[in-house]
């Protein structure tokens, strides 16, 4: 059997506050399959932005070892980790974090210009993201002509566009209304079913709700761990 | 990425804000702008000095009578005749082999008259070399040669373009006739126009006879010294002049039996060595100016590390984005880098054309030649690239420095 997507083995975060030391992360062990729909869980504090930090290569580990698809991504430089970023991972933010005054399109080709991509083929394969989401339409509009759940799934676009193995979202619904947010993570879950790793992390359980498996961090430590029949968000959609 | 995408981006980001980047590549348009307009001005003065000196003659030593001291008071410059007709003779036959012509130059301030007109100007004798020594040309009608210089007919005067205009108007002074100190004379030529000497005088402003007119008509006849005048001695080359000083030092000092204790009874004079003061000076202020324009590109390059400082802050959300998707720090740098590289590469394409216009009309107003070679423009150029790099890098890196992490969660 090939080694798991993500591995973390003895994690601990440590930072330098003024003259303290904080423990975000106090020793976590987690993996995480090819494929797998998984929410990480905790109060705010309890660790897991850093773990999302962690996780998605924009920070590394004190202590312990990561590796993602089986390469120890825990030592790298700056610019390594900026490759791996762009070749492994997309991301979704709560505050979708698109480029203003610039086009849906832009957007979405914006990490393939760091992968070198011809504009012709950056062209294509951001329309074709943008169609995973349903957005062809609006490919031409600016971020500020488009609505919130329209915004998130360009973000979602622009997370697909290179092929990431991973998509790391961040409280992806918190800006939204309930309906939007139904068909935001009715597209997140169609990733899952296409193979895609979704990494949902939210307070919120009902968000959770959406994953099949579920951590909760307290304090800097996993507390639990649970699989779950996860709840279908095109259901509601449609309801 | 490739160099066109990062232009392309650099282009859109400058032109989402406008009266910034206009306002900040002002800075480096006048920066540009002067130091080319200083440098080709300077150039220009440099060459007005130059063909001052040139008109003048720079391989011309003028040759004066000494000084004499009489009971202690050192009397004035030629106030001592030393330098005879016999001197001039053995000149104008080769004796100094550096010597390529020579003429005798005798001047005196006298009124000169038209019909209708009268004017008090500089009448000199000199010999038919004088125009060659001063490369100094007829505009109308032709110079005397030695023929004319000894023609017992009509006496024949040549006049210069001050002389013409206050005689004649806008006539053609060809063919006139003029009265120097009551005599009657023929114009027979009109003389280019010189402008002023490197001392300020018009040169323009002169009334030029044959010598042998000017012993008979204006001074007492040939004596043994050639007094109220100096020698004019050209030398093949500017470069043969100090060695053609030295042998005709030596030459004058054996003709007037001086012993080698006596002091020189006549002096030479040098136009080479005034030239060269004149264009240093010249040059220290061109230089001046050149210094000061520099400065205030260094004041447009440092409002270029402003805005782009600036920048970096207001966009440092953007650059948390970029980061997250990929983008290394090398490629935020370049990103900055090239921003900057861009608004100073623009400005110093339009500071140019405001250089080119600045020089054009300084020229004009001046009459100086318009100086703007290319190689002024590509330093220029270059220079303000240099600039963009210089004060764009530290920007740029500091947004290549930025923590992903911190920057995504920046609030504008």
């Amino acid at each position: 059997m090939s080694a798991p997507l993500i591995e973390m083995r003895g994690i601990h975060r440590t930072y330098v506050m003024g003259d303290n030391l904080v423990h975000a992360l106090r020793g976590v062990d987690l993996v995480i399959e090819q494929g797998a729909s998984i929410a990480i869980m905790g109060q705010s504090g309890s660790g897991k932005s850093t773990m999302m930090n962690l996780m998605g290569c924009l920070d590394q580990p004190t202590q312990g070892t990561y590796s993602l698809n089986g390469k120890d991504v825990s030592r790298l430089t700056r610019p390594q980790l900026a490759d791996v970023r762009g070749k492994m991972i997309g991301f979704v933010f709560q505050s979708f974090n698109l480029l203003s005054r610039t086009s849906a399109l832009e957007n979405v080709e914006m990490p393939l210009m760091y992968q070198g991509i011809s504009g012709r083929e950056r062209h294509k394969r951001a329309m074709y993201a943008l169609e995973r989401v349903n957005l062809a339409d609006r490919a031409h509009h600016h971020s500020s002509q488009l609505s919130g759940g329209q915004q998130q799934r360009v973000a979602i676009a622009r997370a697909l566009v290179g092929e990431a193995p991973i998509i790391m979202a961040d409280e992806p619904t918190g800006n939204l209304d309930s309906k939007t947010s139904y068909e935001v993570m009715a597209i997140l879950q169609g990733l899952v079913d296409q193979g895609i790793t979704v990494v949902l992390v939210t307070h919120e359980p009902d968000i959770a709700a959406y994953a099949r498996r579920v951590i909760v961090l307290r304090d800097g430590l996993m507390v639990e761990d649970r699989q779950q029949a996860p709840v279908r968000a095109e259901t509601q959609v449609a309801s | 990425m490739s160099i066109w995408t990062t232009l392309k981006l650099a282009f859109r980001a400058l032109w989402r804000n406008k009266v910034r980047s206009t306002l900040t590549m002002l800075g480096i348009i006048f920066g540009i702008g002067t130091v080319i307009a200083m440098i080709a001005s300077g150039q220009g003065a440099r060459e007005a000095v130059a063909d001052v000196f040139r008109s003048m003659g720079t391989n011309l030593l003028i040759v004066t009578n000494g000084s004499v001291s009489t009971g202690g008071a050192a009397g004035g410059q030629g106030s001592r005749y030393s330098l005879t007709w016999k001197d001039l003779e053995q000149l104008e036959n080769g004796e100094v082999p550096t010597v390529r012509w020579v003429t005798p130059v005798l001047q005196s301030k006298v009124q000169v008259a038209s019909e209708d007109a009268n004017w008090n100007t500089t009448v000199l004798g000199v010999k038919p070399s004088y125009f060659l020594i001063k490369s100094w040309a007829a505009k109308e009608g032709a110079l005397f040669d030695d023929e004319a210089a000894s023609n017992t007919g009509p006496k024949v005067a040549v006049i210069g373009s001050t002389v013409a205009t206050q005689l004649y108007g806008t006539a053609d002074p060809v063919g006139q006739a003029i009265r120097i100190n009551g005599q009657p004379y023929e114009v027979i030529a009109l003389l280019e126009t010189k402008g002023q000497s490197g001392m300020g005088q018009d040169q323009d402003d002169t009334v030029i006879v044959p010598l042998k007119t000017y012993l008979q008509k204006m001074d007492r006849g040939i004596g043994k010294y050639i007094s109220k005048g100096q020698l004019f001695v050209s030398v093949g080359s500017e470069k043969e002049i100090e060695h053609a000083e030295a042998q005709l030092t030596a030459f004058l000092r054996a003709n007037h039996n001086l012993g080698p204790n006596d002091d020189d009874d006549f002096r030479i004079r040098n136009l080479a060595e005034f030239a060269m003061s004149q264009q240093a000076s010249t040059e220290r202020i061109s230089t001046l100016l050149a210094i000061v324009a520099a400065m205030s590109l260094i004041v447009g390059g440092i409002g270029v590390m402003n805005i782009m400082l600036v920048s970096v802050i207001e966009r440092t959300r953007e650059i948390g984005i970029r980061m997250a998707v990929g983008a290394k720090p090398i490629d935020v740098m370049t990103q900055f880098l090239v921003e900057a590289l861009v608004l100073a590469a623009v400005g110093g394409v339009l500071g140019i054309g405001f250089g080119a216009v600045l020089a054009k009309y300084m020229a004009s107003y001046y009459g100086w030649k318009l100086f703007f070679p290319a190689a002024t423009a590509a330093i220029a150029f270059a220079v303000s690239g240099g600039v963009g790099v210089v004060f764009g890098l530290y920007p740029a890196i500091r947004a290549s420095q930025l923590d992903p992490i911190v920057a995504l969660r920046y609030e504008t």
